[in-house]
């Protein structure tokens, strides 16, 4: 059940098929989980759709660098790095960051020219589990990579109380 | 209501180099889904978008999610092509807006 969302299905069918497959183990999940706030594999997946559309995505090319094991969930240091020269005909569009089990399965989208020279982001993120996060690539000749990595959170964050 | 920044970009760089930009900004980030004392949520209250225009022309731009650390910190790339100013403009929740720019001298 761990590598659902991440190798996710280059096809719509791949896609559709995995998605209900995930449902149907977190339905088993979330009677015992006690917040029901938390987004789905299947979630990101539909959030992954929503930028990608119904062209196909590809493995490779992009690199998430992230501590697998970190301590603190409310600043996790996350990079990302797209291979591509960053020239007027081939460059990387754009980055986007996805999640599967915070509130939210959207974290970051980020915008690049051929002018950014390198296409690279490091920002610093929250997660509120242990979980996989993908990132998804676009290139100027409209091609979608990914790449994705698990991460291991012992202090949750996001959904933390002040009491 | 300014809030304060941190900018990292190099004073002086040769034409045509790739230059990393550094930038961090004092905000709360809060995501709208925590439980305060009084058992109410909190309502969000993040930054929303990132934009970078190097001497006017957008060279990069972020859209948060409330998944972005307090204090976002972001790195990215531009390439040296003329002495100017970068400009960095963060919008948000509740009409949050700062602004910061730093000067760049191209050889």
């Amino acid at each position: 059940m761990m590598n659902d969302g991440a190798k996710f299905g280059s096809t719509r069918r791949e896609l559709l098929t995995t998605a209900a497959g995930l449902a149907g183990g977190f339905a088993l999940a979330s009677v015992v989980a006690t917040r029901s706030s938390h987004a789905t594999p299947a979630a990101m997946a539909e959030a992954i759709r929503k930028v990608v559309g119904e062209a196909p995505i590809r493995a490779g090319k992009v690199k998430i660098d992230v501590p697998p094991l970190v301590e603190n969930g409310n600043t996790v240091p996350v990079t990302i790095t797209v291979e591509s020269p960053m020239t007027a005909s081939d460059h990387v569009k754009s980055i986007h960051l996805f999640n599967q089990k915070n509130p939210q399965p959207n974290v970051i989208g980020a915008h690049f020219g051929p002018r950014a020279g390198k296409a690279a982001l490091s920002t610093r993120i929250k997660l509120a589990d242990a979980q996989t996060i993908v990132a998804v690539a676009q290139l100027s000749d409209g091609s979608f990579w990914s790449d994705e990595a698990d991460v291991i959170v012992t202090i949750a964050a996001c959904i933390e109380d002040l009491q | 209501m300014t809030a304060r920044t941190l900018i990292n970009v190099p004073a002086k760089a040769k034409r045509g180099e790739i230059i990393e930009i550094k930038t961090l900004i004092a905000h709360p980030m809060e995501t709208g889904f925590r439980v305060g004392l009084n058992g109410a949520l909190i309502a969000r209250d993040i930054i929303t978008t990132f934009v970078c225009r190097y001497n006017g022309e957008e060279i990069f731009r972020a859209d948060f999610s409330p998944a972005i650390a307090a204090n976002p910190f972001l790195t990215f790339f531009t390439v040296a092509t003329a002495t100017g100013t970068i400009e960095f403009q963060w919008t948000g929740d509740d009409g949050f807006s700062a602004t910061e720019s730093a000067p760049i001298t191209v050889e």
